[in-house]
């Protein structure tokens, strides 16, 4: 029996306490079907990065509200990227200013979510964003 | 370079993506799995299992935490964590949610920790636990705890698939009946009780501490070449099973639990308890993987028109369970 499962990791960089957020999309990837590892609060980018290297995901979903997005998303892409796995999509959710949104993108973030997104969008981003994604070769 | 050869030369995103492989039961996994096999064998399997919110992963990070800084006299170990959380029967997903409570192991490049998803399996484990263990073993990790999902009575698997069992136990789940039931009870090595700081913390201890002396002289009548293949029973002479108070939180009584799974290792080895297990533990895998592919053979040769036509004779009940078995089966028509 060959099962492939969409592997999320759902993670909340960074110093702001509301994981709302996180899990109202942890939950609606769960009812997609997805695999869902949630870290809990208070992440440094080196942790998110392990947990996406060693939980072998695909996606990477960041929840920030703290106004830290500029510091934090580049680490974590720099990180992800030092581990060999560009693969990973990243998207980010939470309170970003539009003025940051092309330079995330440049960054590599595939998608951002600001209040007020269905669920269903980032589902149907995911699902779309993850078949292109040929499974990687050899390391 | 092989994916098996960066795995043994301990390279993680290699290992990472074996375990994938190896999880979705692919043509690779399995070509992984048959080289990494001779080199499994040494690691010390400590199975993690009781109910939901009686903290096993708050346990399991102490305890792993002391096994990459124990005390003085005791060399570190590589450790690997496997924690299975339920997937949904509904949807299919899971929230995997136990990395939340290991973060004292983050940013240890000799821990390994990979969540699970128990996909459809029951018994408390995923299908695959027991070919992603393998792999651990068999990349150089020395000490693999599997965590099983918060489990009640009927989750044992786990028994068959480690050397050591740890069942947390927490304050006022139950009386004294609950735990003479059958159950994972049963299956205990080691008996920790968490959250000692609760008021019931003494109730719980005494209806535990009186179970295990009833089992203690229930065993004295026991041959052991009796025993059952199926599982291996924990009350036996020469280890007496120990209850454990711990504050995981805290880290309170964890070196205790520490110590006792070492001298766990050491009866099994001394006893040939160990090399029991491993032989339970290697039946059952193959047992495991034999009904699979029997029903995997079944499926293939039974076309689904004939199976739906059978099952439409069931709802109807022109027939009963048993000979939509028979026909299915055997191929006998009952008109």
């Amino acid at each position: 029996m060959n099962e492939r499962k969409i592997r999320v990791l759902i993670a909340k960089p960074g110093l702001d306490g509301h994981d709302r957020g996180a899990k109202v999309v942890a939950r609606a990837l769960r009812d997609a079907g997805m695999e869902v590892i949630y870290s809990g609060l208070r992440q440094t980018p080196e942790m998110i990065a392990e947990a996406a290297l060693q939980e072998d995901v695909d996606v990477v979903g960041l929840s920030i509200l703290s106004g830290a997005h500029m510091t934090l998303v580049p680490r974590i892409m720099e990180l992800l990227r030092a581990n060999h796995q560009e693969h990973v999509k990243v998207f980010v959710g939470g309170i970003i200013p539009d003025e940051d949104i092309p330079r995330l993108r440049e960054l590599g973030v595939v998608g951002i979510y600001g209040p007020g997104t269905l669920t269903e969008q980032i589902i149907k981003d995911i699902r779309s964003q993850t078949a292109q994604n040929e499974k990687y070769l050899n390391p | 370079m092989s994916m098996v050869t960066s795995v043994r030369e301990g390279n993680r995103l290699a290992l990472a993506r074996v375990l994938t492989q190896v999880e979705n039961a692919t043509d690779e996994g399995r070509a992984c799995l048959n080289d990494l096999f001779p080199y499994t064998g040494n690691a010390h399997l400590i199975g993690i299992t009781g109910s939901p919110g009686s903290g096993k992963s708050t346990l399991v990070n102490k305890l792993a935490y002391l096994f990459r800084h124990p005390p003085e006299g005791d060399r570190p170990r590589r450790v690997a964590v496997v924690a299975v959380d339920p997937t949904s029967p509904f949807s299919g997903g899971a929230i995997l949610g136990d990395r939340i409570r290991m973060r004292d192991l983050a940013g240890d490049a000799d821990v390994f920790i990979r969540s699970m998803a128990t996909r459809g399996s029951l018994g408390g484990l995923a299908a695959r636990t027991a070919d992603v263990v393998q792999v651990f073993d068999a990349a150089g990790y020395e000490v693999i705890f599997i965590e099983t999902v918060g489990a009640g009575q009927t989750e044992v698997d786990i028994a068959r698939l480690a050397h050591t069992i740890i069942v947390v136990e927490s304050p006022g789940s139950g009386d004294d009946v609950q735990a003479i039931k059958a159950g994972i009870l049963e299956i205990a090595d080691i008996l920790v009780i968490n959250k000692a700081d609760h008021p019931m913390v003494e109730n719980t201890e005494r209806a535990l501490r009186s179970i295990f002396d009833l089992a203690l002289l229930d065993s004295s009548h026991h041959h052991p070449d009796e025993e059952s293949l199926e599982y291996p029973s924990a009350t036996k002479k020469g280890w007496q099973i120990p209850i454990l108070k711990t504050i995981a939180t805290e880290g309170v009584g964890v070196e205790l639990v520490y110590q006792a799974v070492n001298q766990h290792a050491q009866y099994l080895k001394q006893s040939r308890e160990w090399l029991r297990r491993e032989q339970i533990r290697l039946q059952s895998i193959l047992d495991t993987l034999l009904q699979h592919e029997l029903v995997e053979r079944w499926r293939k040769s039974t076309s689904t028109e004939t199976y739906q036509n059978v099952l439409k004779e069931l709802i109807s009940r022109r027939i009963s369970p048993y000979q939509a078995l028979q026909i299915l089966i055997n191929g006998v028509t009952n008109d």
